[in-house]
């Protein structure tokens, strides 16, 4: 008899669909269900660090926003601290770390309030860029894309940034980094996916 | 706390099992589907963790369609079922204490979606979504009816063969995964341009959940058996660069 690798294989993965609101955020939906929706609240209001909102929009290979997107966000806190058991150290009461957003039906704007993520000890003892891993499903989309999300004004931290430098297309890089401006005093990131041609966003296979 | 065993990466992804981006008779993929190839990455703290959940995010009865959005005293209407399961990893170790969502049309295919506007009718008694955390063994379990197969705008006559959407979380962002749970015996399977993205037929069986007699409630609710299976990790046996030392 031959030897055998008893290993499963994973589930494969479907399309969210379009109605991928009903179950992960049905108040989008139109309807209450729970008591409590999950993902609206990344950083909670004892999380250190500076408070920053993130936005912007998916867009498809026509250039069309897509207006049934859900996103989901995973960070370190700023610290640099994932909210996990297997990361040394700890994070603030009320800071999860993960989120999840969807586009708006009429202008495919989604958006977040966070805290900026600080550096992540990367691998070999690199230092990572302080970034926002993002997950995508929608409609059309079958299987969830991974991305990350780096800021404009941590240049030196991005040059550096092992994830980005094994992007060989230096052109490419700047797909994954989100442009800072001010709204009422307050930091705003602006990050605009794309999911086909011009100018498409590196996605990663983690 | 304890410390985990020291676990390394998780198993690559093999991207010949699960569908691919661009699948031509899945309309919406040819525009949304990247033309780059994705860039691989070895994993770092950023894919090995991931979100945790427990039992204050959630409420016990989340878990039970027939009743989460019913009248008091009130059903809905359809073919009462549980959908029960367990979810395991490559390497066959239960998963426990992992957020599992699902969202479903009810009994005649209509989705309490504003955006659906099928004429078919909405059921007053049924929402149509559920959550629950696995237990210590990796098991879950919901109660439903059975969704409707439900026509859409593919080609001109597609319908989704009867499904309930699933999402889970395992451990690591790495492991994230929504996929669609269809049953057994379902004549428009096969012909569902959204299960022909996945090329592999085997792979299509892990989708399809099973009759199951055994769990089955007599004279109340008939039970489908649903195993869901997320990425494994590997052990670090001679190595521990993720820790960077």
């Amino acid at each position: 008899m031959p030897q055998r690798l008893d290993y499963l294989k994973e589930t494969p993965s479907q399309t969210a669909g379009p109605y991928v609101h009903i179950g992960l955020a049905p108040g989008a939906a139109g309807f209450q269900i729970y008591d409590q929706e999950l993902g609206w609240e990344i950083a909670g209001p004892g999380a250190k660090g500076e408070r920053i909102r993130v936005e912007g929009v998916v867009v498809d290979g026509t250039g069309s926003p897509v207006k049934d997107v859900l996103l989901e966000a995973w960070q370190a806190n700023a610290e640099g601290i994932y909210a996990h058991p297997e990361h040394p150290g700890d994070v603030e009461e009320g800071f999860r770390g993960w989120g999840r957003v969807i586009t708006d039906f009429e202008t495919g704007e989604w958006g977040f309030e966070t805290v900026k993520p600080g550096p992540v000890l990367g691998r070999g003892g690199q230092m990572m860029a302080p970034h926002i891993n993002l997950w995508i499903v929608a409609r059309g989309i079958n299987v969830g894309l991974n991305t990350r999300l780096y800021f404009e004004d941590e240049g030196e931290a991005n040059a550096a940034d092992p994830v980005l430098n094994v992007i060989e297309w230096e052109r490419r890089r700047s797909t994954l980094i989100a442009g800072r401006s001010e709204r009422g005093g307050k930091p705003v990131y602006r990050f605009d996916i794309r999911l086909q041609g011009e100018g498409e966003t590196v996605f990663f296979d983690i | 706390m304890s410390t985990p065993p020291k676990q390394g990466e998780f198993y690559q992804r093999d991207r010949r099992w699960h569908p691919p981006a661009l699948s031509q008779d899945y309309k919406t993929s040819v525009t949304r589907s990247p033309q780059f190839p994705l860039i691989s990455l070895e994993n770092t703290a950023s894919e090995i963790t991931g979100p945790a959940f427990g039992h204050n995010d959630i409420n016990a009865t989340d878990n039970d369609l027939l009743s989460n959005f019913a009248q008091p005293g009130e059903s809905p209407i359809g073919e009462r079922i549980i959908v029960h399961g367990r979810v395991l990893d490559e390497n066959a170790r239960p998963v426990p204490n992992t957020l599992v969502e699902i969202w479903q049309a009810n009994a005649s295919g209509r989705y309490r979606h504003k955006k659906d506007t099928y004429l078919s009718a909405l059921d007053p008694n049924f929402g149509g979504c559920g959550r629950t955390l696995t237990d210590e063994n990796g098991c879950y379990h919901f109660r439903t009816v059975k969704p409707g197969a439900y026509p859409w705008r593919n080609w001109v006559n597609d319908w989704r063969p009867a499904h309930i959407h699933v999402s889970v979380f395992g451990t690591g962002f790495a492991q994230r995964l929504i996929t669609q749970l269809y049953f057994e015996g379902d004549p428009l399977i096969a012909r569902c341009p959204i299960v022909n993205t996945i090329p592999d037929p085997e792979a299509v069986e892990m989708l399809i959940a099973r009759l199951d007699m055994n769990a089955t409630i007599p004279l109340d609710t008939i039970a489908y058996r649903f195993d869901i299976v997320l990425r494994g990790r590997r052990s670090t046996l001679f190595e521990n660069r993720l820790e960077g030392n």
